[in-house]
């Protein structure tokens, strides 16, 4: 017999390996690949969306002339209301005149060119103020106000004099009136809040335009899935799994349900049309609807991670109640739930985000319309949950419709928002699974 | 077959037949088995003495193909009668598993458990009592009473057979069913479970199945070798080891078949 070194490797050996690390090799360039597209996403959706939580304000001295406010001088709201905001922004003109006369700033622009400088929006937000609080016409106040989107857009680098030189909503002038105004302290950009707490502007004003009504209704939604799915899908599974016979209909129940989990979703939009909004009547674009549609949505998903966890819970706890004479429903409630409530909480919060991350089925329920009006979780009239909303991912697919540019950092500031929601009940997911895990 | 004095039968089996879909698992098994005394099962894997043991519990219920015909009485009552609740029955016929199968919760509430469902204690001194007893019982008191509170899962595996003994007796049983309850235990747990079960014999009537001749010759005052689903020879343990009837039970413990 001849002797074999073991210091030698054999060619079926060194084959062997070799596989061995081609395929290492092939698992590390499938993670670098991911790993590329996800900072890739990342950084284009961040560095087009920052800038929305940033927003350029004029701080200007408004008079607010009581000849043209309120004629009679008897401060009656129904009459000053008849004042539009037409009315306001001859008002906003001569305050910013004022100012860029006042700092002695040389410009060639018009009056009105000016004044144009500022939103469309700050003649509402002055009017509202006035209306709040009539005693204030007749003197000069200071307001915040918002400059326009292409004003905002230079001090964000988005517009440029070359850009504003093609462009007719803007001039090279104004861009130049508004850098001396800058560097004298009378326009600033500042942190935005209004990106996440104002409603929706229309198409002319993007710098207006902000989450409010939109993180409202998602949130009503969350209440409505949260509320109903976890407690059903729960419930459906603890019976299919631990009561149900195996029979042929069991059978037939479990392969719809994985169905259902594959169903494409705008499938359950024309469903929820059909059936929540022309049969039951409901209201169009309500986060009642939505919430329902996403309920039915995710409860295949709690449903089938419900399940999972239920089964790897080990049989043997479920002999070992059985066995000192707890019943079928005690050794589920006392053993077999608590042990698999880790697993039930991750899949119903990753059904929840889901469910926060779905467009296609509220586009279908009137949920993409235009809405101003925060909705109340209740009123008389409408119901619970029955005022018009729209959804965080709704007003992201909104926004990236519209014409104006300012639209497209709103949008990618709403992805962002979306996506520090979804990482926020990640955290929660992995936090609550920690916390009940039980490694004995 | 022996003739025993039936006055002593705790359990009484006649003529069960066990099927579980189209696989006929027991065949015809009539058997005596007698109070505080231990009957061990042995026979080769497969051959149903655990499937038995398991009817004597109903605990074949939970599996939803298996069919138990036949008559099974303890204390002359049919534990199989629809008026019987298998919750009440598990109560009287506990049971000790083949892995130590303890609840992931305090060594205290392991045995606190079936007491507690089943109402046995009025105030928490009496279920306290309760535990004490059933872990004295169990050998396990003196080293657990210092960490009654910390799971029964971080016991050695002899411990958490012990503690699953507790489990088992806290429920006051009149039968103990184990299901090779020393399998998954190392030599040493193994003599302190075997140690237990002669002390419980005085006061149970005990059944064991069991891989092990050498354990059933230790253990059990009567023995029962079951093949291929039926009940081969019954008899006391000294003359099913020293002077066997049947030619298969013979070929079983010197080892040709099995």
């Amino acid at each position: 017999m001849t002797h074999k070194s073991l210091l030698t490797a054999d060619a079926r050996i060194k084959k062997r390996n070799a596989a061995e690390a081609r395929f290492k090799a092939y698992g590390l360039g499938a993670i670098i690949i991911a790993m590329l597209a996800l900072s890739l996403l990342l950084t284009s959706v961040v560095s087009t969306g920052s800038s929305a939580f940033k927003q350029t304000y004029a701080t200007v001295s408004v008079p607010l002339t009581e000849a043209k406010l309120d004629k009679s001088g008897t401060r009656d709201l129904a009459v000053m209301k008849k004042v539009t905001t037409i009315g306001y922004t001859s008002l906003l003109r001569d305050g910013m005149v004022a100012a860029v006369e006042e700092l002695g700033l040389d410009t060639t622009l018009s009056a009105k060119d000016i004044g144009g400088m500022l939103s469309k929006e700050a003649a509402a937000t002055v009017r509202n103020r006035v209306l709040a609080n009539p005693d204030i016409v007749g003197t000069s106040v200071m307001f915040k106000l918002l400059t326009n989107g292409r004003i905002d857009g230079y001090f964000k680098g988005r517009v440029t004099m070359e850009s504003a030189a093609l462009d007719g909503n803007t001039s090279p002038e104004e861009l130049q009136l508004a850098q001396e105004l800058a560097d004298a302290g009378v326009i600033a950009t500042t942190f935005n809040w209004a990106f996440l707490t104002a409603p929706d502007a229309s198409d002319q004003r993007p710098e207006a335009a902000g989450l409010g009504v939109a993180i409202l209704g998602s949130l009503y939604m969350m209440i409505i899935v949260l509320v109903l799915a976890l407690p059903i899908g729960v419930a459906a599974s603890i019976y299919l799994e631990e009561f149900a016979p195996k029979n042929r209909w069991t059978d037939v129940i479990e392969v719809n349900i994985s169905n259902l989990a594959a169903v494409p979703s705008i499938v359950y939009g024309i469903l929820g049309l059909a059936i929540f909004i022309n049969f039951m009547e409901f209201n169009q674009s309500s986060p009642m609807v939505g919430g329902l549609v996403l309920t039915l949505m995710t409860l295949p998903t709690i449903i089938i991670s419900t399940r999972a966890s239920l089964k790897s819970v080990p049989p043997s706890i479920r002999d070992a109640a059985l066995g000192v004479g707890a019943s079928k429903m005690q050794s589920v409630f006392h053993h077999v739930l608590p042990l698999a409530a880790p697993g039930i909480l991750t899949g119903t919060i990753i059904g929840l985000a889901q469910a926060l991350g779905e467009t296609a089925p509220l586009l279908l329920i009137g949920m993409v319309a235009f809405v101003r009006e925060y909705p109340a979780a209740y009123t008389a009239d409408a119901g619970l949950f029955g005022e018009a909303s729209t959804a965080l991912p709704v007003q992201v697919f909104n926004w990236t419709q519209r014409a104006d540019p300012g639209f497209v950092e709103r949008a990618s500031g709403a992805i962002i928002t979306l996506l520090i929601f979804l990482l926020i009940m990640n955290a929660i997911a992995i936090f609550l699974r920690r916390k009940f895990e039980r490694r004995w | 077959m022996k003739d025993t004095p039936m006055t002593n039968a705790k359990i009484s089996a006649k003529g069960v037949d066990v099927h579980y879909a189209d696989t006929h698992a027991i065949k015809d098994v009539n058997v005596e088995i007698a109070d505080k005394t231990v009957t061990a099962f042995i026979g080769p894997s497969g051959c149903g003495k655990s499937t038995f043991l398991r009817c004597i519990n109903r605990m074949n219920d939970t599996i939803d193909s298996c069919r138990v015909t036949g008559d099974i009485r303890i204390d002359g009552e049919d534990i199989y009668d629809a008026k019987v609740d298998p919750v009440q029955l598990r109560a009287k016929v506990g049971m000790v598993f083949q892995k130590p199968n303890p609840f992931p919760k305090s060594i205290y509430d392991n045995v606190a458990y079936g007491p507690k469902i089943h109402g046995l204690a009025r105030n928490k001194a009496e279920l306290d009592e309760i535990v004490e007893k059933s872990l004295r019982k169990a050998a396990l008191w003196n080293e657990a009473k210092d960490r009654l509170l910390s799971p029964g899962t971080g016991l050695s595996g002899g411990q958490q057979q012990r503690l699953c003994i507790a489990r088992a007796i806290a429920t006051a049983p009149e039968v103990l069913l184990m299901d090779e309850p020393c399998s998954a235990l190392d030599p040493i747990a193994t003599a302190q479970v075997e140690e237990l079960i002669d002390e419980l014999q005085k006061s149970f009537c005990v059944v064991i199945v069991t891989h092990s001749m050498q354990q059933a010759a230790r253990v059990s005052q009567k023995t029962a070798f079951f093949h291929l689903g039926s009940l081969v020879e019954y008899d006391d343990t000294d003359k099913i080891f020293t002077n066997p009837e049947d030619p298969r039970t013979e070929s079983y413990i010197s080892g040709r078949i099995g």
